[in-house]
């Protein structure tokens, strides 16, 4: 029996059954998956990490480096979860994790008697050659050797969230210094958040045999938590592990909301990632207690002092039943008076101190246990857990006593880790041989052990002093502020790190020896970043919370430095592991980012449209008609059609910015190549717009409403990017002018109607005059539909045929096509998508995003008779740099294949028909390609050097990616109807 | 890090967006190539405070410009570019 009779924060009225390694065994509400282990006379649960050495329970908090299990089974099994912080629940299950086959017979346990050859950069030394064996060979092998736990193979059924939280103060840590303050500042009215890791507040008030206001330790804090609970002003967040410290009082935080259950519930999320914005922030976060290295001290049984203590008194589960006690501080004279309190037999207190305090020697009756002042633990024995340990006196005299426990207090180190996460340096306190926080974070404060104050009356005392200096600074008087009348404890502590000798681990999860640190040094890896890395100390899950003051004693020691002078590594977020999806919250699958539909998607969707991703949106690629083999036949049918009669097209994915203001022709001016001011109302122009640096960056239709009043449209993919080139041309560069630009991409559902057929059709549906002397092309006027509807109408044309676009206010849209199909069926109006559009356009030899790839001037696309010469805008200046005006840029063409047969694909290079193919020898490459039906041929449009100097020339259009090598001719890059009759009508 | 925006308040930076250190002012349109080199494409990256272009996109969609220092990123001030001088 291993579970006291009575006494720890457990409720011994729910027992709950668990599962480890396939075995079956009890526990109780309030137990962790540690607890509960030892309380069933558990005590090895996992092998390490590279020599498979027996390893047990450690700690009693989330620094554990050694009690790593996999939680859960099948898509939700986790690996390298501690032990120690799993609420244990009815139907848990957990497995150890590398051992193979089984936990008490692991063959791989004889890397161990190799161990002398796997020191420290092993792997480095000697999987150096041949290379090529590294990934297939040597990884694949040291991983199924070396490693933890496995993560799940299946999707994660879980969901995650995301919370934004906003406080005046936030408390990071609910034990005794946060509690005290959290009741300081919420009695005070301030906006408190207090998080804790722990599923319980309390910190070690639950773990430690201690009275405050005649209260135990557990009720003064349930009793503080229930004030809280009751204050309107303040939040409590347990299950919460503030995670990281970031700039301006930002904070990221992971809440474990429903990890301690088998699964979430319905709509419940596992994890929470909280962003907490705070004014000030006080950071009272504890100690972590220190191994001491000593040979054989990973053996299961070889403990922290005070996780002894945690596991006597808040969990009433004991190791084993004999302890001896091995410590470099007065704290660890607390858990020998605890052990016995709790009814174990003390076997020893072995103190390394050549003197200890008499008051200290009086708490243990004095025929109570064998005490060794000046003494050193040098030796364990044990197969699978600790059977006895050898004491050397401080005369030399060497003994072994038989024991199942040895609990280790090496002193305090404080859980400083976010007061260095924007750089902070800690320095080295002499009298608590620990680093403490230096120069803090703007807006943090820091009370009880992390600043050094270990006994509860100086925490208490630090809390008060933290809170009223946060309180100050917040605008807050601090009220009812009595401290709790309590003990001080002897905190006192001596600077012993390690006991020389074999197999003395100073991290235990990554199995890295005092040797392997003094072999690092010895092979010229002094610094305290390389010798981490070299010997893997203070990395993976625990990043080295036991273990990195002890490493760096050993490395101190063996370079001849002080600890203060080896210095520290750096501290980073998060402070524990986090899972990936609780980072991620929502933004997974289809919330990764929004998806935009037109307001005429469901429309198209019943017209059999076909969809396809541009950008954020959806766009129609082609309507397919029963029948229709493929996606050719459907796009060759609708581009065949706009050219004979007539076809609508969505276009609302176009950018649409009003533009409005006295100086809005003055702004455009500025904005685009070309000239806007001298363009009439009512009427349109095509725009280029050039980055500063001179290439193309964007262009559109520019429509004057009125005098003050512009209408523009920018391509789907640059709307955004547009708008804000826009707000910095005006706010930037010109503040003066008065103008306003508003987005109104959303406002209209804009549709094409184009082909020889549009205004005899479009003269059925409106009773405005739409004859061509009244909206000539590139013209715009507003106009009624149906008698009711008004609309704007454009003529533009991008396909090159008489054509409109409508502009129907957004919530009319689908209405609006209903009724345009139904007028438009007596002449064949046909629906045509983003392929049909895209071959209309190449046909025209119109440029697009294929043309528009951030590497083409003006000039190149055959538009630089468009560049105003007047007038400076954006781009001007830097356009005419030589390389952008020489005389071998590739331009635009048109390719078409000799043989119709033969494949040419955008993206193919060109080269002289007699050339060979090479970096040399490229002319250029094809920009946008598809199958013309109109030309009954593969066409192309493309960048050639010397552009139309080249027409009526061969090239070939050489593609090895996908193995094409076609015979082209180069041509005009309008195709279809080069002199624009058609669409001027 | 929290952007002071002078229209609406403290906010995430995630709510902006920065395109990097003011520059010197656009050169007037008869100024050398050289010039507008200098302009668009050279900037000091110091370590020390450093005056930033942010746009409050998912805000005001104001241009500002934010004083801030590039080692410690504290900021101490944020005005709008529009009144800023270059």
């Amino acid at each position: 029996m291993t579970r006291l009779a009575t006494g720890g924060l457990i409720d011994r009225e729910r027992p709950l059954s668990f599962r480890f390694d396939g075995r079956s065994y009890e526990g109780y509400e309030g137990d962790t998956l540690a607890s509960a282990l030892l309380a069933n006379g558990v005590r090895l649960v996992g092998r390490s990490f590279k020599y498979h050495r027996p390893r047990g329970i450690w700690g009693a908090g989330s620094e554990e480096p050694n009690a790593l299990v996999e939680l859960r089974t099948g898509a939700r099994r986790e690996p390298n979860t501690r032990a120690t912080v799993i609420e244990l629940y009815d139907g848990l299950e957990a497995t150890s994790q590398n051992r193979w086959p089984s936990l008490t017979f692991d063959l791989m346990a004889v890397t161990s008697l190799a161990a002398p050859l796997i020191g420290a950069g092993f792997y480095y030394k000697t999987f150096m050659w041949p290379a090529s064996f590294w990934e297939k060979v040597y990884e694949p092998m040291i991983r199924r050797a070396a490693g933890l736990g496995r993560s799940a193979r299946e999707t994660d059924p879980d969901t995650y969230a995301r919370r934004h939280l906003f406080c005046d103060l936030l408390v990071i840590g609910g034990g005794i210094a946060g509690l005290t303050a959290a009741l300081a500042a919420g009695r005070a009215g301030a906006r408190v958040i207090l998080a804790d890791e722990d599923q319980r507040f309390g910190g070690r008030l639950n773990a430690e045999r201690i009275t405050l206001d005649g209260l135990s330790g557990s009720d003064w804090a349930a009793r503080a938590v229930a004030e809280l609970e009751a204050l309107p002003n303040v939040s409590l967040y347990p299950r919460t592990t503030v995670t990281g410290l970031f700039d301006h009082g930002v904070f990221g935080a992971l809440e474990r909301v429903a990890d301690h259950k088998p699964a979430p519930a319905a709509y419940e999320p596992r994890l929470r990632y909280l962003k907490i914005r705070a004014k000030r922030t006080l950071l009272a976060s504890g100690a972590i207690e220190r191994p001491i290295a000593f040979p054989g001290n990973d053996r299961p049984g070889v403990m922290s002092a005070s996780a002894l203590r945690a596991y006597l008194n808040r969990f009433a589960a004991t190791p084993g039943g004999r302890v001896v006690v091995f410590t470099a501080s007065d704290d660890g004279w607390r858990t020998a008076y605890d052990v016995l309190a709790a009814g174990l037999s003390l076997e020893a207190v072995v103190d390394t101190r050549a003197e200890v305090a008499p008051a200290l020697l009086a708490t243990i009756p004095p025929d109570a246990t064998r005490v060794v002042i000046g003494g050193r633990i040098t030796a364990t024995a044990g197969y699978l857990g600790l059977q006895a340990v050898t004491v050397a006196g401080a005369q030399g005299e060497v003994f072994e006593i038989g024991a199942d426990v040895l609990a280790v207090s090496g002193g305090y180190n404080p859980t400083l880790h976010l007061t260095a996460h924007l750089g902070h340096k800690p320095r080295w306190d002499e009298t608590l041989c620990a680093f403490i926080p230096d120069q803090l974070p703007p807006g943090l404060h820091i009370a009880g052990a992390v600043n050094g104050s270990y006994s509860t009356r100086a925490a208490l005392l630090s809390a008060g002093e933290a809170v009223t200096a946060a309180l100050g600074h917040l605008g807050f008087s601090p009220r009812n502020m009595a401290l709790p009348d309590v003990a001080d404890e002897a905190a006192g502590v001596s600077a012993f790190y390690a006991v020389p000798g074999k197999k003395a681990f100073v991290d235990l999860q990554n199995d890295v020896t005092a040797d392997d640190v003094a072999l690092a040094v010895r092979e010229g890896f002094r610094s305290v970043e390389h010798a981490k890395r070299y010997t893997t100390m203070g990395m993976a899950t625990d990043q080295g919370k036991t273990s990195n003051i002890t490493g760096l004693a050993v490395l101190a020691d063996a370079t001849g430095r002080t600890i203060p002078g080896t210095g520290t590594t750096v501290f980073r977020p998060p402070f524990t592991p986090m899972t990936i999806g609780a980072v991620a919250g929502e933004h997974v699958g289809k919330h990764f980012r929004p998806t935009r539909t037109t307001p005429l998607h469901a429309w198209a969707a019943s017209k059999g449209a076909s969809f396809v991703e541009v950008g954020p949106w959806l766009r129609a690629e082609w309507y397919r008609k029963p029948g229709e083999q493929g996606w050719r036949d459907s796009v060759d049918r609708e581009a065949l059609a706009v050219r004979a009669g007539v076809g609508v097209c969505d276009v609302s994915t176009l950018g649409k910015i009003e533009v409005v203001g006295r100086d809005a022709a003055k702004l455009l001016d500025f904005v685009y190549a070309n000239r806007v001011a001298s363009l009439k109302p009512g009427r349109l122009r095509y725009g280029l717009m050039l980055r500063e640096d001179g290439f193309v960056m964007d262009d559109g239709v520019i429509a004057r409403i009125a005098e003050q009043r512009f209408f523009l449209t920018t391509t789907t993919a640059n709307a955004a990017k547009v708008m804000q080139h826009l707000e910095f041309c005006h706010q930037v560069h010109n503040p003066e002018l008065e103008v306003a630009f508003h987005s109104v991409t959303d406002r209209w559902a804009q549709v094409s109607l184009a082909g020889p057929a549009s205004r005899t059709l479009l003269a059925t549906i409106t009773d405005t005059d739409v004859s061509d002397a009244a909206l000539p092309h590139m013209s715009m006027m507003e106009a009624t539909f149906f008698g009711t509807l008004p609309c704007r109408l454009y003529r533009m044309s991008f396909s090159g045929e008489r054509a409109y676009e409508i502009g129907v206010p957004a919530d009319f849209g689908h209405a609006f096509m209903e009724r345009l199909m139904a007028a438009g069926a007596a002449y064949g109006l046909t629906p045509y998508g983003t392929e049909a559009l895209g071959v209309l356009r190449i046909e025209k030899g119109h440029v697009a995003g294929g043309e528009l790839n951030g590497q083409t001037t003006a000039g190149d696309l055959g538009l630089g008779s468009l560049i105003a010469q007047d007038k400076d805008f954006i781009g001007r200046t830097l356009s005419q740099r030589p390389a952008l005006i020489a005389a071998d840029r590739p331009a635009l063409v048109g390719l078409k294949p000799r043989s119709v047969g033969d494949p040419l694909r955008a993206g193919a290079h060109l080269v002289d028909v007699k050339a060979t193919p090479s970096i040399e020898t490229d002319l250029g490459y094809v920009t946008s390609a598809c199958y013309s039906p109109t030309m009954e041929s593969p066409i192309a449009l493309a960048l050639i050097k010397g552009g139309k100097r080249r027409i009526g020339e061969p090239v070939r259009a050489y593609d090895p990616v996908r193995d094409a090598d076609t015979l082209c001719d180069v041509v005009d890059p309008v195709f279809v109807d080069p002199t624009g009759g058609r669409a001027r009508g | 890090m929290r952007i002071p925006c002078p229209f609406c308040g403290e906010r995430d930076s995630d709510e902006f967006l920065s395109i990097g250190t003011v520059g010197p002012a656009r050169p007037d349109e008869k100024a050398s190539l050289d010039a507008f080199v200098d302009y668009l494409h050279f900037r000091d990256n110091p370590a020390a405070e450093t005056r930033e272009h942010w746009h409050h996109v998912h805000g005001c969609r104001q241009w500002l410009v934010v004083s801030r220092d590039t080692r410690s990123h504290t900021i101490s001030a944020a005005e709008p570019a529009r009144r800023s001088a270059p």
